[in-house]
């Protein structure tokens, strides 16, 4: 069969993204989605399908869109995924679904991601859309702490299964990290509060402001609060620093600040909104996952002269994705491979350099990549700013409020693989449970929380 | 959105007081924790010490001075209106045990973070000795209340209007030579360079020191990083880890460079919402 070449989806050109925080890959046409649509060989046994954390039904849905019934398929994608405008857009989907597409073994897969942002993006712009079929009352209610990927997929699982759930978001907007983490650029924030308008409108309740471990308990949750089960889906919380000297000088970041401040507080429209967020000349970001990418690409568009990305192993190794590295690059970030920070140095409190050490790569460690190896070879980068993106810890405020919580000794909850935790009636998924993952490796474990959840339930 | 149900204004205007209704942080609330306020939907989120916590009506107080674009907006709210965004209890609330006497300095609006906490100890069945100062007796707060949960109040100002002529390291320093060894602690809250000053002197005499740490912060939940400060030569979150610490180990220099990250920026951005003001006014 023929099925010709894969649809590409239109960028805002580099030199202009560069310094704006418009959306990057701008979307398929109605044309591009039948015609990319048609390259699906409808496979008797979708591998795509049985790749995808949270099994959307690809096959079906691509066979709507081919038939120009989007309205359908968008029923179709949401009976799995509520949401798909997201994951459209910051999926990996060359590890998943289209990395097992049978089109991809010879050519270029079927762009599945392109394809559920075009159904997303088609249901969002209609309001109207009515909702699907919801059981009848339970009579149960859920907690659901976090409300970032995890804990909405699990929601809106929930709810469709009839129970009563309620969302609580200790920062001022739901989204976890959809809103404060992945920039504007990748991922509009109005995208993420359609999503989360489309969970409420299926009767889930958010309640923001609520940081439990301190505003409430999961005891009380489970207690005086009245709810019959808990997931806890609260990330993983807590920045990793370097532990080298210079870190608190004014300048250096963890990429947890410094995107915050850009994408949840807005610091890139300063001061038509309050929190600041000033320009970098010479910008330096430690490490190499994806977060990485979206601190450098963040400090060109806030005004950065130049942006390093300096990482302590090869291009070979990085953990970003191929496509974030791509955009990174295209925008004129520079990466410095094969380094790694000694410590900072500044004057008055400021930072003004980064001794930073050349490396060579020895054995493979145990995530399998080739460690870094000091070769002694020293040098000074001046830079006024700095962003620590080397990943994060385990918050302990809810760990430590819930002592038959068991967690393991880096602080994890200790949870089984459908998500249950040592404490009856408390499920936890995502990067509070695995460390820090992806967008739906999150929701995934929210997914399978919630089957667990709603067998709980009915045990009841 | 969160009600403001009352509205004070202390020391010549200088010092505002808000009454709160955040039933949910009421509940919880003890001495020595704090709340991040956010003002309205474009606002930049702040960290206030509770001064108060009235769990019946479900109310907090938060006691501020006019310094920047976030304290002008909240004081220009009216009782009846509203603030955004209001999150806690966050960070550690105060050790509050019963270690003898307690020696409670407090230094301009530090005064309002210190009384729950001095009136903490005191139920714990404490001896309170309070040492409370300002710049001048107009800006000094709270004496009365202060005074009916201390056994011993001293007051100060640094230009001699009222009470002592001097600082509260002077007082403090008087106070300890009294006791001898009998001061269990000294909790001292106020400006950075009157904590440190405080920590030395209860250093000298070997009395531990309990400091709060006004660093900046954004999210407030431990998830940024933005407000570490540097204790013991380890890094801490004073969200999360504080706001309280052993104020002899505290890297009070690195405390207040941080705190100045933003000046300009703050700087611009609070002229920004004087001249808007003024547009108002002159509209008007």
């Amino acid at each position: 069969m023929k099925t010709g070449k894969r649809q590409e989806m239109a960028e805002q050109k580099a030199d202009q993204r560069r310094r704006n925080f418009g959306e990057v890959p701008l979307g398929y046409s109605d044309e591009q989605a039948v015609l990319e649509a048609e390259r699906c060989l409808r496979c008797k046994k979708p591998k795509c399908r049985e790749a995808c954390p949270v099994s959307v039904p690809i096959p079906e849905f691509i066979g709507h869109v081919r038939e120009g019934r989007i309205r359908e398929a968008a029923y179709a994608v949401w009976t799995r995924n509520a949401l798909p405008a997201v994951c459209g857009r910051v999926c990996p989907q060359e590890n998943q679904c289209e990395g097992q597409c049978i089109v991809g073994k010879k050519g270029e897969p079927v762009a599945i991601g392109a394809l559920e942002r075009y159904v997303g993006d088609w249901a969002r712009g209609r309001p109207g859309l009515g909702r699907p079929d919801i059981a009848p009352p339970s009579g149960r209610r859920v907690a659901v702490v976090g409300s970032g990927p995890g804990g909405l997929i699990a929601a809106g699982d929930l709810i469709r299964l009839g129970h009563e759930v309620t969302v609580f978001e200790a920062l001022h907007q739901p989204g976890g990290v959809l809103v404060y983490g992945i920039p504007e650029f990748r991922l509009p924030k109005a995208v993420v509060a359609s999503d989360v308008a489309y969970l409420t409108k299926l009767g889930v309740r958010i309640e923001c402001n609520v940081l439990v471990g301190r505003t409430l308990t999961v005891d009380e949750l489970l207690g005086k609060e009245g709810f019959d089960a808990v997931y806890v889906g609260v990330g993983a919380g807590l920045p990793s620093f370097l532990n080298i000297d210079g870190e608190n000088l004014i300048g250096v970041y963890s990429a947890n600040e410094y995107l915050t401040r850009s994408n949840l507080m807005k610091a890139y429209l300063f001061p038509e909104y309050d929190t600041p967020l000033p320009a970098g000349k010479s910008v330096c970001v430690f490490g190499g996952g994806n977060v990485a990418m979206d601190a450098c690409r963040t400090a060109l568009r806030l005004g950065a002269e130049k942006v390093y990305c300096v990482y302590r192993r090869s291009r070979q190794e990085l953990p970003a994705r191929a496509e974030e590295v791509r955009h990174a690059e295209e925008e004129g970030v520079e990466f410095i491979f094969l380094s790694a920070p000694l410590f900072f140095s500044g004057s008055n409190g400021r930072l003004a350099a980064v001794e930073v050490e050349a490396m060579r790569l020895g054995e493979p460690d145990a995530s399998g990549r080739r460690s870094p190896v000091p070769t002694g070879n020293r040098r000074s980068l001046a830079c006024d700013q700095a962003i620590i993106a080397v990943g994060a810890n385990a918050n302990p405020l809810i760990t430590a409020t819930t002592p038959d919580l068991k967690v393991d000794r880096r602080g994890y909850i200790v949870a089984d693989e459908h998500g249950r935790t040592s404490k009856l009636g408390v499920w936890a998924g995502g990067d509070i449970v695995t460390g820090a993952a992806t967008v739906i490796l999150a929701a995934g474990a929210g997914r399978l929380a919630a089957d667990s959840i709603h067998e709980y339930l009915q045990s009841l | 959105m969160f009600e403001i149900l009352s509205r004070q204004v202390l020391a010549q205007g200088s010092v505002i007081v808000n009454e709160i209704h955040a039933p949910r942080v009421a509940a919880k609330a003890r001495p020595g924790q704090f709340v991040i306020l956010r003002a309205n939907e474009r606002g930049e989120r702040i960290p206030l010490t509770m001064a108060d916590i009235d769990p019946e009506r479900g109310s907090i107080t938060i006691l501020y001075q006019v310094v920047g674009r976030t304290t002008a907006l909240l004081a220009s709210l009216d009782k009846g209106q509203a603030v955004m965004d209001v999150l806690g209890p966050l960070g550690s609330p105060t050790d509050i045990r019963q270690v003898g006497t307690v020696i409670c300095v407090g230094g301009g609006t530090g005064v309002a973070v210190l009384h729950p906490i001095a009136r903490g100890f005191r139920r714990a069945g404490n001896t309170v000795i309070s040492i409370i100062g300002a710049r001048s007796r107009p800006l000094l707060i709270m004496e009365e209340k202060m005074r009916a949960i201390s056994a011993d109040l001293q007051v100060c100002t640094d230009d001699g209007s009222y009470g002592h002529h001097g600082f509260v390291t002077d007082l403090l320093e008087r106070t300890l030579r009294t006791l001898g060894s009998g001061a269990a602690l000294a909790v001292c809250i106020g400006p950075i360079p009157m904590m440190r000053a405080c920590c030395r002197v209860s250093g000298d005499f070997g009395v531990p020191a309990y400091v709060s740490l006004n660093a900046l912060m954004v999210d407030g939940t431990g998830m940024c990083g933005c407000c570490r400060v540097s204790v013991d030569g380890a890094i801490k979150f004073a969200c999360v880890d504080g706001p309280e610490f052993d104020g002899h180990k505290v890297d009070f220099d690195a405390l207040n460079t941080r705190l100045g990250a933003y000046r300009e920026a703050e700087a611009l951005s609070y002229s920004r919402f004087r001249e808007m003001c003024c547009r108002d006014e002159a509209g008007r």
